[in-house]
């Protein structure tokens, strides 16, 4: 995948992917090993009436969320889109709440009111899913000037389809970045289509890193079906806004495996072209790697799996578990200050109910 | 007791809470340098430079998105759109960002955002003379203030800055020049307060921004014939506080509902609605509302005059409803 923008960041600040420890790795293919199983068990709950609503599965692009995410410090931010499942594991969340949160319980990640769309953790600096295509990228902005602002050595990375460079929000987010300076890097994850409309038929640009040079932003493309790509690509674009330089843009082409969501008939690609990318499956490559290059004896990948197994056994066994969240606590967090003397519209409520209003 | 303007008591709200917090910075458009579309803004530019007056793109839906991320990340920021007519390229920032934060995300998230914007008209035609603070008192998850006297406007503006919630904080162009007294020192007004501000027998008036000042002047008038309204500043839209207003009907048995929106599925059709669904049996005649005629505005002057509800027309219709 070669390509890389005018005004390049140097490669000088990167930190080499050789110098990636064999523990890095084996995390890196466990991640991926768990947000396929994640899914594959989630489309499977989906199926079984026991998940609702729609469910965008992240299967084929595992190396992206993991590769990318693993440049990040804890106290940096990150944001992304609602295909969001794979970026709460790689951040850290524990895959038991995001589990329950899909099956809509109350011991949720957003407490059963968010759904698969909007994963959050406060704790991990994981600032949500956004279900509304682009609308977080000012809002990754803000968080990252409010770190300029603060002093705070923080990045933050917004993560955002293909599609979400064809709105305007992109560019006026991009602008305001790139004009104030602020620690964000912004990180495509260019699948090849808004939903079930081809990137040729939706964007005039295919090489959407070189849109970044509308507001003189450094972009790179990278290939986002290899995590250690991926890996090198994020690093040097999170050292580089972390250094004061400003916004910096990736590309990481990449390919989701299934249907837009759970319910997508796919008309709109044929099963050769999926068959094709499938070849080029990351956890695969990336298995192939490890065997051969790190000399990684098969069973201990094969461990890796069954502990993998072991812990979704877990982490379905919750999501089933858990209660539902009760219903008097319906406007609970509607406020973080509820003031005067509002009371929902309990008054109606209660008439409703029967009571004396 | 000092008397200040509506423009001067926004002013020194901000100012105040700049120097009491440096969390406080303000962004939006031309609210440094130029000092404000409106001079809201004027002086604080040199006071506490540009690193915290700061002026932006032409780019609301960034505007508030970005003022809402730097909530998020710890500042207390002022977003200032310029006119209300140009939030609607932000709604999706207010209502499926800003809105959503806490409650969708289960309240991890809080978002102590001001959205400063100012309502108004002055032949400037239709599509800079437009009501929209219907638009927002729809959503639940904001909070929707719109002072209509320097004293709320102060201490409402304090409250919101201190808030932890998203504010939409509406000014009224032509509320700017009205004076009043403002105390010195700190002080806040809760938002979420109702509030009587001239108390009456015979009809009660509900209202807030301009109209307010409208609805005073009619019963001044209304006072020199012998008819006593009590007029109640709803302040805040949302959380609606509507003690005050039942409280004022058990008395009166009368109510009008004067707004500046177009009358359809507007604010005043709220109000009607609940007065008639908890205080039905304290009515001696059905709710009236009074509003602006449903015509995109009209640059003329005569016509403009026509489409809005002028103190003579709460006149009118007071009247009317005690016939």
């Amino acid at each position: 995948m070669g390509g890389r923008g005018k005004g390049n960041a140097s490669r000088a600040a990167a930190a080499p992917v050789a110098t990636l420890d064999l523990p890095t790795k084996l995390s890196f293919y466990r991640q991926m090993v768990l947000i396929r199983r994640f899914e594959e068990l989630a489309r499977i709950a989906y199926q079984q009436g026991k998940i609702a609503g729609f469910l965008h599965l992240y299967i084929g692009e595992e190396a992206v969320a993991v590769g990318a995410i693993a440049a990040l410090r804890p106290e940096d931010h990150l944001l992304t889109h609602y295909r969001d499942h794979g970026h709460a594991i790689a951040r850290g969340l524990d895959p038991r709440v995001l589990m329950a949160e899909l099956f809509g319980k109350a011991t949720g990640c957003s407490r059963g009111r968010g759904g698969s769309m909007h994963f959050a953790s406060r704790e991990h600096n994981f600032w949500g899913g956004h279900a509304i295509v682009g609308g977080h990228l000012p809002m990754a902005v803000g968080l990252a000037f409010a770190a300029k602002y603060l002093g705070e050595p923080r990045v933050t990375m917004a993560i955002f389809g293909d599609a979400a460079t064809d709105i305007g929000e992109f560019y006026e987010a991009l602008n305001m970045a790139a004009l104030w300076k602020t620690p964000v890097v912004f990180l495509c994850e260019n699948n090849l289509y808004g939903m079930g409309v081809a990137i040729e038929k939706a964007s005039a640009v295919t090489e959407v890193y070189k849109k970044a040079c509308m507001a003189n932003i450094p972009a790179e493309r990278v290939d986002g079906m290899d995590v250690l790509a991926v890996y090198e690509a994020a690093t040097r674009a999170v050292e580089w806004a972390r250094a004061g330089n400003g916004p910096y843009f990736l590309e990481a082409v990449c390919y989701r495996f299934q249907g837009h969501s759970v319910a997508d008939p796919e008309l709109y690609r044929s099963k050769e072209e999926v068959e094709k990318w499938k070849q080029r499956d990351p956890i695969q490559r990336f298995r192939r790697h490890l065997l051969e290059v790190e000399g990684v004896p098969e069973a201990q990948l094969e461990a890796i799996h069954q502990d993998v197994e072991r812990e979704m056994e877990e982490v379905m066994r919750f999501a089933e578990e858990s209660p539902d969240p009760p219903l008097d606590t319906l406007y609970d967090f509607l406020y973080a200050n509820p003031v005067g003397a509002w009371r929902g519209d309990e008054r109606f409520l209660q008439l409703w109910d029967g009571g004396q209003g | 007791m000092p008397v200040m303007t509506i423009r001067e008591a926004i002013r020194q709200a901000l100012q105040e809470e700049m120097q009491r917090d440096r969390r406080v910075f303000i962004m939006g458009e031309d609210v440094g340098a130029y000092g404000g579309t409106y001079a809201v803004t004027r002086g604080l530019y040199e006071e506490f430079g540009e690193e915290r007056v700061r002026d932006t793109p032409i780019a609301e839906s960034a505007i508030v998105g970005v003022a809402l991320g730097a909530a998020l990340g710890g500042l207390r920021p002022v977003a200032e759109i310029m006119t209300i007519n140009f939030i609607l390229l932000a709604l999706d920032q207010i209502v499926n960002h800003a809105a959503k934060m806490s409650h969708m995300f289960g309240g991890q998230f809080k978002v102590p955002l001001v959205i400063r914007t100012a309502a108004g008209w002055g032949q400037l035609a239709a599509t800079h003379s437009q009501t929209f603070e219907v638009y927002f008192a729809y959503v639940p998850g904001l909070k929707v203030v719109y002072p209509a006297t320097p004293y709320d406007a102060k201490g409402m503006l304090k409250a919101a800055l201190r808030d932890e919630d998203p504010v939409i904080f509406i000014e009224h162009t032509a509320l700017y020049p009205v004076r009043g007294e403002v105390p010195d020192g700190d002080y806040v007004v809760p938002i979420g307060r109702s509030e009587v501000k001239r108390p009456g027998r015979d009809c009660t008036i509900v209202t807030y921004g301009r109209m307010l000042q409208a609805s005073l002047q009619a019963a001044e008038q209304l006072a020199r014939e012998g008819i006593e309204v009590e007029v109640v500043d709803l302040r805040t839209l949302r959380p609606l506080d509507m003690e005050p207003v039942y409280e004022s009907v058990a008395k009166t048995h009368r109510a009008l509902v004067v707004t500046e929106e177009w009358r359809s599925f507007s604010v005043g059709a709220e109000i009607a609605a609940r007065i008639q669904e908890h205080a039905f049996d304290d009515l001696d005649a059905p709710v009236m509302r009074l509003g602006s005629r449903e015509v995109p505005m009209p640059y003329n002057k005569h016509m403009e005059r026509a489409v809005l509800p002028w103190p003579e027309d709460v006149v009118k219709a007071v009247k009317l409803l005690l016939r």
